[in-house]
């Protein structure tokens, strides 16, 4: 009888989706989902952009509602209405956009999310509780910061710490490596691994093959809204997930530098020993001299926080330099506007598109006009022709090889369709500089080539590039010129092939600023 | 200037300040929670009336000021149906509910204009008893007075040190994310709105059933916007609203002591001196880095999908 049941329940997954669908105006999310997840396991959901993953594991936060289905908890068969219900079936999930809130402190974060909070607050019980696991877990926080004083990655810390204090035994994690520097992605899959022992469920979602193929133990694949299948990692292989994930064959992930570029005699863009003032989290630049030529790609490799965002901003004009020069084709354009730097075709692609390059409430053809009014502007500005925007528009997306809805309300895009807008947006004019952060963050497999691939052909019609990434594969895949940053200074300066990943990551985190960095 | 006018100025700086400061603490928990209600004026006037009516029907200033108080409450209950229930914009709802309280104010005290009621009794400070009248009396205070301290405490500890404090704030600056956490931030908005009602009655009461002792049509006088200006100055923080009210009520008090020890300025001029400080008070407030405003104030909230 024993002998039975404890069998059973280990045959029993902890959690069962059966039939889950759910439609929205114009696109079926989820068709007919199921899925089983178990104690103790950690089951990546696989996926590219728009695949269902993120609904999929809403309707079972109970953020939305499931249009048909069940879902059943140890065999039965529970209602799932709200996050409330979710919490006390303990069921947790972190969100891909964190939405912890910035002005309150790390423990008001966490307790707003405590089942058993006590009507007056006590601080430091909630405090020490949260030390407690953290320590447990290696999930080191300040309790008593307040988020917005605190990295992302120790954010990203806060949001497993509140999940595990307010009693969840299955653990969502919307795209939790997203928002990480490499060397904080080791840390926290050690984390879920010391997790999984303990018994708890994991659910990753996930569009990165690494990760999958790294961490997890069952993989399910998505796509268009249906399972796709669902296998064991022994079993799984890169090349394997990508049939699942995509109904067409995808080109080789990789795009080459098919030659050495020929330097131009002078530079499109010229750094001379800039230094900006250090102002509040941020780290000042530090005698940044670089030099970048039409028709090359310069990668900035470094652990985000290290100056990266500084230098963009310097160079499109949004932060002022405090000391040095920088020269626009040889013109002093140092410390002049944004606006005459736009003028000067200089482009940018920031690291967030949805907080930096985007009115949110607009539809996507005005933000996509947004930056380049003037041209439209007829009638000395009082009409806009659409026709000719929305013209060349097409014109952009046939070149670059994806599209974008124009008449939807630009918030209501997913992550990887905002990010190709503003690559849309931004490589449309045939900018001579640009400057593209992160800009392959938050976008899967196919989008990732074609973003890539734009670049690329910007390069081929003599555009200066400006890369900055984390992701040292696309740095070496794309890069004509490697230059690494750290505490806000150009510690070494490579061409791809004469160097290796293991000597950038030493710079990247300062160990190996001593040895070799000449070059 | 003699102490005596001076303390003339703080003792009705006190009694001009009390009801400012209700209405403050009242707007800063309905902010914080992240609905901005520009019709503080109209409930001020509802409940200053309602009050102020049934104290001179029943005789009973503190049945007046219970009313009031309820009334306050339920004048906010008509903002929450508009902003939370049918998600119109807060600042036209606030404006409406404003004029909609000019107008029923009037109507209701319309027959109790230049009535008089005995109003909330008044204790003089203890220990000060034995001053000559002429100065006890201007430390004979009402309780509503008394207690305005310790409920701007109260409002503090209830925001910063409870559950439902910490649910509201949260509300306030992320509805979903307060909703992610298990809450119903429509619930928490509309309970915060009925504190936030409930304070304002008091004000109102204190107005009408304690300091002035009469009903006269639009005698709040734009308490309820100098109160919203005083959520900003005291940065949605209900202890230092107690400095906030004041000082401004203090700035009033002693425009009228320049007015009437004959000063050769013109009196509409020292009129404006409150204001003055108020605008002052802002722009050096302004350009601080530190700002608390809760982040989604006025914004709808719609709930999932």
């Amino acid at each position: 009888m024993v002998r039975s049941q404890t069998l059973q329940n280990k045959e029993q997954p902890l959690l069962t989706l059966r039939g889950i669908t759910r439609a929205f105006p114009g696109v079926v999310a989820n068709d007919h989902i199921d899925l089983d997840i178990y104690a103790g396991e950690i089951h990546a959901l696989l996926g590219e952009n728009g695949a269902g993953k993120s609904v999929l594991m809403k309707i079972l936060y109970g953020f939305y509602h499931a249009d048909s289905g069940e879902i059943l908890i140890n065999g039965m068969p529970v209602s799932i209405q709200s996050p409330h219900d979710a919490r006390n079936l303990h069921i947790g999930m972190v969100f891909q956009n964190h939405n912890m809130i910035p002005v309150l402190s790390v423990w008001e974060n966490i307790a707003l999310f405590l089942p058993d909070l006590k009507f007056v607050v006590d601080a430091k019980n909630v405090e020490r509780r949260i030390i407690e696991i953290s320590d447990r877990y290696n999930l080191k926080v300040n309790p008593s910061k307040l988020i917005s004083q605190i990295s992302i990655g120790e954010q990203q810390k806060v949001e497993i710490l509140k999940l595990l204090l307010s009693d969840a035994r299955v653990l969502i994690l919307d795209e939790p490596t997203h928002v990480l520097a490499p060397h904080e992605v080791e840390a926290f899959f050690k984390v879920l691994d010391s997790l999984r022992k303990d018994g708890y469920a994991i659910i990753l979602i996930t569009h990165k093959m690494k990760d999958v193929l790294e961490c997890a133990d069952r993989i399910s694949v998505l796509r268009g809204g249906r399972l796709a299948g669902t296998m064991l990692r022994e079993e799984a292989t890169e090349d394997k997930l990508i049939n699942l994930m995509f109904e067409k064959v995808v080109p080789g992930l990789i795009v080459g530098t098919e030659e050495t570029r020929k330097e131009a005699p002078e530079p499109f863009l010229e750094l001379q020993e800039i230094s900006t003032d250090t102002r509040g989290m941020g780290r000042g630049l530090k005698d940044v001299s670089l030099k970048i030529y039409p028709g090359e790609i310069v990668g900035i490799a470094g652990v985000s926080g290290n100056g990266q965002k500084e230098l963009c901003d310097v160079i499109l004009g949004i932060e002022p330099s405090s000391k040095g020069k920088k020269l626009l084709a040889g013109k002093d354009l140092t410390n002049r506007s944004i606006g005459i730097m736009r003028k000067n075709k200089v482009a940018f692609i920031p690291e967030n598109a949805l907080s930096m390059a985007t009115i949110p409430y607009l539809t996507v053809l005005k933000n996509m006009v947004l930056t380049k009014t003037r041209r439209y502007s007829r009638h000395g500005g009082f009409s806009m022709d659409w026709q000719a925007a929305r013209a060349d528009i097409e014109n952009a997306e046939k070149r670059l090889g994806f599209s974008v809805p124009l008449n939807v309300i630009a918030k209501t895009l997913s992550g990887g369709n905002l990010q190709r807008m503003i690559i849309l947006r931004e490589l449309e004019s045939n900018p001579q500089l640009i400057i593209a952060a992160y800009f392959t963050r938050g976008l899967d497999v196919q989008s990732t080539i074609a973003a890539r691939q734009a670049l690329v052909q910007a390069r081929e019609k003599r555009a200066a590039i400006l890369l900055v990434s984390e992701d040292l594969d696309e740095l070496f895949t794309v890069s004509d010129r490697l230059a690494v940053l750290f505490d806000g200074k150009i510690v070494g300066e490579f061409k791809p092939k004469d160097t290796n990943m293991y000597e950038i990551g030493h710079l990247m985190t300062g160990s190996g600023v001593h040895t070799d960095a000449e070059n | 200037m003699s102490i005596l006018s001076i303390l003339g100025v703080l003792s009705s700086a006190l009694f001009s300040g009390t009801s400012l400061l209700y209405a403050t603490l009242g707007e800063i928990v309905s902010e914080r929670s992240g609905i901005i209600n520009l019709g503080l004026e109209g409930t001020l006037l509802i409940s200053a009336s309602t009050g102020f009516a049934v104290t001179y029907l029943s005789g009973n200033p503190y049945l007046g000021m219970l009313v009031s108080m309820i009334v306050g409450g339920l004048t906010n209950m008509i903002m929450g149906y508009l902003v939370i229930h049918r998600q119109a914009n807060q600042l036209a709802s606030g404006l409406a509910l404003m004029f909609f309280g000019f107008g029923l104010s009037a109507m209701i005290g319309k027959s109790f204009v230049g009535a008089k009621i005995e109003g909330l009794p008044r204790f003089t400070v203890p220990g000060l008893s034995h001053l000559p009248k002429l100065y006890s009396s201007l430390f004979s205070f009402d309780m509503l007075i008394y207690l305005s301290i310790p409920t701007a405490i109260f409002i503090w500890w209830l925001l910063f040190r409870t559950r439902w404090g910490l649910g509201l704030r949260a509300t306030g600056e992320n509805a979903d994310t307060a909703f992610a956490s298990g809450r119903n931030p429509k619930l928490i908005r509309y309970q915060a709105l009925f504190v936030s009602g409930l304070l304002a009655g008091i004000g109102a009461a204190h107005l009408s059933i304690a300091y002035t002792m009469t009903w006269a049509e639009y005698m709040t006088a734009g308490r309820g916007f100098i109160a919203i200006a005083l959520v900003i100055f005291s940065r949605w923080h209900p202890l230092k609203a107690i400095a906030g009210s004041l000082i401004f009520s203090g700035a009033v008090a002693f425009q009228l002591l320049l007015q009437s020890s004959g000063v050769q300025i013109s009196p509409l001029l020292l009129d404006t001196i409150p204001y003055i400080i108020t605008l002052l008070v802002l722009i050096a407030w302004g350009g601080t880095r530190k700002q608390s405003t809760p982040a989604s104030l006025g914004r709808v909230y719609s709930g999932r999908e």
